[in-house]
């Protein structure tokens, strides 16, 4: 059982939740994740451990509002408990030990970037952070950022930071030259389009994949991803790999195997919540 | 009392007892029940078990125990109910058999005791499974008249990795003895593959939710939730713990390395069924994960996890759920009763066809399996004729899923995380003659060890790990 400590509204549908799994706030590395189960009945999902305070006995979840399951986990409050979550799984970041870094990140992919630069600048790399959102209220991690290095925000709407896409950003600081490599997290248009910035000019770029997994710990091969052609479970040989070698159209295509069934599920749930229905399920 | 050891019950004569008939496992309705979830075999009832315990000719010298990967004493247990003592029925087999709920329904009793009964040499064997599972059950009804009193503690502490059957059964064996004992289970429930993996339809989860919290109140503590290799190193549980037991299972899938194995709508048999039986997909969306139904489904394989996959399919909703197997039905690693089980649900089976591919459409979903015919050719190492391509005899079969059910492999998560430990060239763990590896005080069992095997070998394993390392602590 996983006591919610504290929780804060990032932007319109981001969530920050503070959980008490002290075992996993000592060990965790930049990179990993965990599996969280709401309770019976519940999927299980993987998110990326945003930050730890080994002090506190606590992780930080950021939860982007998508689907039943995220809704779910968005509802709770301080007090509530999460029933299950299991973790640190994946492999930890590949962090570099000397230079300077590039670090990408877009929407809910920004809480994932964060241990990275968090990783990496305790390692004494400069870190560039350039991080963007539609407009300013979407806009998450920025403070946190600024802290382990410069920050470039951008919006779409220009309402805060510079108008236009991390990639056009990301551009300018790479035509700057001096970036050893690039760490890009968002979602999948966005990531295709960093590698497509820096596969041309050679630049190592480190993404981190986000497929539909079950177990997480290799067993199920339901987030199996090709990376250089070869089938990778993104759970136990990721979630990071080298962004210039990933399939991202398999990952797109195989995200949305459930389309149908998530639909049917928010129907449902429209219907347990109008009363028509009754969750069997709590 | 050892009713073995004494002649057999004057109410009875050996005559009378050969004319008894092998009582039939009463059966859900195969129409009705390949729609629902339900248990396929219903139990016997207190009389039917009377009767099919009188069967047993207490043999001075039994078969039946030596083809027991556990040793269960057969004709103990059933004297007893012959006798009509059931709670000495369910002390005996409690005694030698951690989970006899389980083993009584997912043993492939055919193949191992029942095939060396004498009874079965004229006629039918005793009914030694369903005799177990009869005993079981009564047992979980009445867990007062089967307590036995906790023994003195030793003061010594074992960690088992995995709650699977080889776990589960160290863990009971190990607790009798006095130790204490944790099990850590990395998913969210305990008991591996018995809850993952075997449907409900086989073995109902609260079956192994009643054997696992009998576990609990022998004193076995289980901690979910811990991945054994993250969550904590085996040289951190070296430090905390007198003995290790590994049981960590072959978790992880083999894939058949042909083109569109990535398609939507292709699963691991393990993704699969972990969805339907641990996350309980057969509810949604009264249950939050889903499962792609699909309406024509393709599961290759001929083992056990084959055909729980394919019958679940058919439980899902599936029009045509069918077996693509490339040798035939004589070779098939599936036990006997689960094929039979299989047939009458209405599953259909394609023989000595192998898949080439798995074809999809533009939007990248299941189309299709692309398909060679086979034919028997020489027997291979296994001493099974392997099967050989007939030339030009491509075909395909329309399906809109497919799953993969050829096997799995060891789960390197934890042994990556400990090089010092060694291992085999399948990457399974290398173990001595007593079960240990070449970690003093580490043990290793169950599929880790053996690559994908059964429940009942794992729990075999299990048993003999807890005796070993019994012996082992008490000389550290």
């Amino acid at each position: 059982m996983h006591p919610i400590l504290s929780k804060k509204q990032l932007s319109p549908n981001v969530t920050r939740l503070d959980v008490r799994a002290p075992r996993i706030a000592e060990i965790r590395l930049p990179g990993q994740f965990v599996i969280v189960r709401r309770g019976e009945g519940a999927e299980r999902i993987p998110l990326t451990i945003a930050d730890a305070d080994p002090a506190a006995g606590s992780i930080t979840l950021v939860v982007q509002a998508v689907g039943k399951t995220t809704r779910d986990l968005v509802a709770l409050n301080p007090g509530d408990v999460i029933q299950d979550i299991s973790g640190p799984l994946g492999r930890p970041t590949d962090l570099m030990t000397s230079g300077r870094a590039l670090c990408i990140g877009g929407g809910v992919g920004t809480a994932v970037i964060h241990p990275i630069a968090q990783g990496l600048h305790r390692r004494g790399v400069a870190v560039v952070s350039i991080i963007g959102g539609r407009s300013k209220e979407w806009v998450i991690f920025e403070e946190e950022l600024r802290r382990l290095g410069q920050v470039i925000v951008c919006t779409d709407d220009g309402s805060h930071g510079r108008k236009g896409f991390v990639t056009d950003a990301a551009k300018d600081v790479l035509a700057g030259g001096g970036v050893d490599a690039v760490y890009a997290v968002g979602p999948v248009p966005m990531m295709r389009a960093v590698v497509a910035v820096t596969k041309p000019l050679g630049v190592q770029t480190i993404v981190s994949l986000n497929p539909v997994m079950v177990d997480g710990t290799g067993m199920c091969g339901g987030c199996r991803v090709s990376v250089g052609g070869e089938t990778k479970f993104a759970c136990v040989d990721g979630p990071e790999f080298d962004g210039h070698l990933v399939d991202f159209d398999l990952l797109w295509d195989r995200l949305g195997a459930y389309r149908t069934q998530e639909q049917e599920s928010a129907r449902h749930e429209e219907a347990c919540r109008i009363g028509l229905k009754k969750p069997e399920v709590a | 009392m050892q009713p073995s050891d004494r002649p057999p019950s004057g109410k009875i004569t050996t005559k009378e007892r050969l004319k008894i008939e092998r009582q039939a496992m009463p059966e859900q309705d195969a129409g009705a029940r390949a729609a629902g979830f339900g248990e396929v075999n219903l139990g016997f009832t207190e009389k039917v078990a009377l009767m099919e315990a009188q069967r047993c000719l207490q043999c001075k010298e039994p078969k039946c125990v030596a083809g027991c990967p556990v040793m269960v004493n057969i004709p103990r247990f059933i004297q007893f109910i012959a006798d009509g003592d059931l709670p000495g029925a369910a002390r005996s087999l409690l005694g030698d058999n951690a989970l006899p709920a389980i083993t009584g329904r997912v043993c492939p009793q055919e193949t191992q005791c029942e095939i060396e009964c004498i009874r079965g040499l004229k006629g039918m064997s005793v009914a030694i499974g369903h005799l177990e599972r009869f005993v079981a059950d009564w047992a979980s009804r009445h867990a007062g008249a089967v307590a036995v009193p906790p023994p003195p503690p030793t003061g010594k502490k074992i960690a088992i990795i995995g709650s699977g059957p080889a776990g589960l059964t160290a863990a009971g064996e190990l607790v009798k003895r006095g130790h204490a004992v944790t099990v850590y289970e990395a998913l969210h429930k305990p008991g591996g593959v018995l809850v993952y993996g075997i449907p409900e339809f086989r073995l109902p989860k609260k079956i192994v939710q009643e054997e696992v919290e009998r576990l609990q109140k022998a004193g076995a503590a289980i901690e979910c939730n811990v991945v054994i290799g993250r969550t904590y190193t085996l040289q951190e549980l070296r430090a905390r713990f007198d003995a290790i037991f590994i049981a960590n299972g072959a978790g992880l899938p083999l894939f058949m390395n042909v083109p569109g194995e990535n398609l939507k709508g292709v699963y691991s048999a393990n993704e699969y069924l972990t969805r339907v039986n641990l996350m309980t997909a057969y509810k949604f969306p009264e249950a939050d994960t889903p499962v792609l139904v699909g309406r024509r489904v393709a599961v290759v394989g001929g083992g056990n996890v084959a055909m729980d996959a394919v019958r679940t399919a058919r439980r899902l909703g599936a029009d045509t759920a069918m077996i693509v197997y490339r040798r035939t039905k004589k070779e098939m690693p599936a036990r006997a009763e689960e094929i039979h089980h299989a047939e009458q649900e209405g599953i259909r089976f394609e023989f000595l066809v192998a898949p080439l591919e798995i074809l999809g459409n533009d939007q990248r979903w299941v189309t299709g399996l692309k398909c060679l015919r086979m034919q028997l050719g020489e027997p291979d190492a296994s001493g099974r004729r392997s099967p050989v391509p007939v030339p030009g005899s491509e075909f395909v079969i329309e399906c809109d899923a497919v799953v993969v059910a050829i096997g799995s492999r060891a789960n390197p998560l934890l042994t990556s995380t400990c090089p010092e430990l060694n291992l085999n060239r399948n990457g399974n763990i290398a173990v001595n003659a007593d079960g240990m590896t070449n970690l003093p005080g580490v043990f290793a069992g169950g599929d880790i060890v053996r690559g994908a095997a059964t429940v009942i070998l794992a729990m075999g394993d299990g048993k003999r790990a807890a005796q070993t390392i019994d012996r082992y602590l008490k000389k550290v």
